[in-house]
């Protein structure tokens, strides 16, 4: 019972997948009937004729994946050395690296990337559970630095200093 | 000048100390990545472009080749010491090789893969140093019309070879094409799904793609699915061979060459059928047939060493058509036109040097492998320990590192919403490899496509007129008559037992299961399981 259940709802949230497509390639069509004639277009084929057939195989695609799925051949999600299926999604740890992602993308100009790299590194780790906080600030920062000497140094590719901008 | 004298060249150029540094650093990061979960050659290429633009092309190539055949060796060993195939090429090395493990043979099933991956590694590296010239000669003469044509080729091939699902893989290829569209258009220079915003009219950078699509798509994936019970790891002593491990080895490393670097070079190939076609060649040429399924040497041998023939014979059409047939190929692909440097038939000749010296460079890498691997097998064993939580920590660091040196902030962003996608990718089964091929290959196709209906002054039958485009969309209703037709027969004498069985019936069964898109691929692995 309880497996056929969650079988059901498995396949219902991949119905969400056809419709991602389905609306992929609606705006991949729509964007391409906008386009309009060139002066510059040369020989039969313009800019929108590619654009028209990728959004109308997308959606041809979406609609053979929803049939796919209603007839229950629902997808087998991908395996890995660190991937267990056996139990369900952990969405927690997943918002959790997401937060810490977009909260380095937003302070990484204003503080600086070693301030917010290690930042990084300390946030992921913890989501991924790790637990000894100082020891793990000590090596986000050490990587942190580390990169952003290595980056300016060595690659020569400019990375933001923020904070400790005039320090380094 | 013959390819012989080309190559003595070439091996100048691999030699200056700072190319062997950039050699042997690829060779080493290439292992130590590949041994590591979730991370592939694809990703640690595409994570490592961004940070190489300030370098000298050559070095960086050296170094993005010697990753490539690192990693390759690198995933054999995660396969043989738990059991767990890190892509679908080393499925059949896990089979043989876990079991050698587990019968405490690890050391010579390692060993048997080093040196396989040396010897297989050398002949079809070999193989591409003499092809590679003549078949760019042949294809100065491809016209788009043809060029077209072979790029519909291999995004039928990726969708219909690759993966269990063929819908799914025509999802991943929309995806990618779709993406690929994204900037101005390569002949009117029009903005297209741009939407007026600046960042976007020069198109999505690969690098942000690429690394969007694999690092960061896979630490949330991992992240959800997350195993906190510690993997049954094998230990590894010194790896030597017996004089019977040598006796039942080297025809299959051999074999199994032969086997790989021919698919590798098709552009409809790919690694894992010819892995499939020299398990089954093996088990029936072995001389104790029943040894397969308790850990036959030569079912690790033969897999391993097609596996890497068919990863140098995927550099063929990279380098002498600019056509990429795997993921990290599509990659490498990128890592060349970031230095302005487009493959293709006239690369030869316009940068001979570099060519010639990264060909060179893969012999070396060869070498490097052989001599590193040997004595380090104990040492990668342990890499299997790191902890999880710094490994997608420093994969996430790595990530951002790489995306915001390529496209600043607004490349972040992007990052993140590609790592989503490719979560979902990976929820819901959809392969990622032909998304990369068609965010390469899309461009390059639809100009080619444009170029041929130019010069046929709007005639569309100039896309099936030449000899070359008539065979090669010949081949392609073949293939897809035989994936979409062979599948139902192949089950129904399945199921019909004891009939039209040859000799060895599940060899049969497994070759036929793996050209048909390999669908079946468990039932397969489960069959072989069952020979315990």
């Amino acid at each position: 019972m309880m497996q056929a259940a969650l079988q059901h709802i498995r396949g219902r949230a991949e119905l969400g997948m056809a419709l991602f497509l389905l609306l992929l390639g609606a705006v991949v069509t729509i964007d391409a009937a906008q386009l309009p004639s060139s002066f510059a277009q040369r020989g039969p084929v313009g800019p929108a004729a590619v654009p028209f057939v990728v959004g109308v195989g997308l959606i041809l695609t979406a609609f053979l994946l929803a049939v796919e799925v209603l007839r229950g051949r629902t997808a087998d999600p991908e395996e890995g050395e660190d991937i267990d299926l056996s139990t369900g999604s952990d969405w927690r740890t997943v918002f959790m690296v997401v937060g810490v992602f977009l909260a380095n993308t937003v302070l990484m100009e204003p503080l600086g990337w070693p301030i917010s790299g290690a930042l990084l590194f300390w946030g992921c780790a913890f989501a991924f559970g790790a637990r000894r906080h100082i020891r793990n600030a000590v090596i986000g920062l050490v990587i942190s630095f580390g990169t952003y000497f290595l980056f300016e140094l060595v690659l020569g590719l400019s990375l933001p200093g923020g904070v400790l901008g005039g320090v380094l | 000048m013959d390819a012989l004298s080309q190559l003595l060249q070439g091996f100048a150029t691999a030699a200056t100390p700072m190319n062997l540094v950039f050699a042997f650093a690829g060779v080493l990061l290439g292992t130590a990545i590949g041994v590591l979960p979730g991370i592939g050659p694809a990703m640690t290429v595409a994570l490592l472009l961004p940070m190489t633009f300030g370098l000298d092309p050559t070095g960086s190539l050296i170094m993005f080749a010697g990753i490539y055949y690192g990693a390759m060796y690198g995933g054999s060993t995660t396969a043989i010491l738990i059991n767990a195939p890190g892509e679908a090429s080393s499925v059949m090395t896990a089979i043989e090789g876990n079991l050698m493990a587990r019968a405490g043979r690890a050391a010579q099933a390692l060993a048997t893969a080093a040196i396989g991956s040396f010897v297989a590694g050398t002949i079809a590296t070999t193989l591409l140093v003499f092809t590679a010239p003549y078949i760019a000669d042949i294809a100065i003469g491809i016209r788009p019309a043809d060029y077209f044509a072979i790029m519909v080729l291999a995004f039928c091939a990726v969708t219909i070879m690759l993966g269990k699902s063929k819908v799914r893989g025509a999802a991943g290829l929309g995806i990618g094409l779709a993406l690929g569209l994204i900037g101005l258009d390569p002949v009117t220079g029009q903005e297209r799904m741009t939407y007026g915003v600046l960042e976007l009219a020069n198109g999505l950078d690969i690098v942000i793609i690429a690394v969007g699509l694999f690092a960061v798509g896979e630490t949330l994936w991992v992240a959800a699915h997350l195993r906190r019970r510690p993997l049954d790891i094998i230990p590894v002593g010194r790896p030597w061979m017996s004089r019977d491990d040598w006796k039942r080895s080297w025809p299959a490393w051999i074999r199994g060459a032969f086997i790989g670097f021919p698919f590798g070079a098709i552009p409809a190939g790919g690694a894992e059928l010819p892995t499939y076609l020299s398990y089954a060649a093996e088990k029936k040429l072995a001389k104790k047939p029943s040894m397969f399924g308790k850990g036959a040497i030569e079912g690790v041998a033969g897999p391993d060493s097609a596996n890497n023939a068919a990863a140098a014979g995927v550099l063929v059409p990279l380098l002498t058509l600019g056509l990429p047939t795997s993921a990290t190929a599509a990659v490498l692909l990128a890592g060349f036109q970031q230095f302005g440097i487009q493959p293709g038939p006239l690369l030869l000749d316009s940068e001979p040097e570099l060519v010639w010296g990264l060909l060179a460079s893969l012999f070396i890498a060869n070498v490097l492998l052989v001599v590193l691997n040997l004595p380090l097998a104990p040492l990668w064993a342990r890499l299997l320990r790191i902890p999880r939580h710094f490994l997608y920590a420093g994969i996430l660091v790595f990530a951002t590192l790489g995306v915001f040196s390529a496209g600043e902030t607004f490349g972040l962003y992007v990052l993140l919403l590609l790592g989503l996608l490719g979560f979902a990718m990976r929820r819901f089964g959809i392969p990622l490899a032909p998304a990369i091929i068609g965010v390469i290959l899309g461009p390059l196709a639809e100009t080619q496509l444009r170029r041929a209906l130019q010069l046929g002054d709007g005639d569309l039958s100039v896309l099936v007129t030449t000899p070359m485009s008539i065979s090669i969309y010949t081949i392609l209703i073949l293939i897809v008559l035989a994936t979409t037709l062979g599948g139902p027969i192949v089950r129904r004498i399945r199921r019909s037992k004891g009939t039209g069985h040859a000799l060895v019936p599940e060899d049969k069964e497994l070759a036929a299961t793996a050209a048909n898109t390999g669908t079946e691929d468990k039932a397969a692995l489960d069959q072989v399981h069952q020979h315990r």
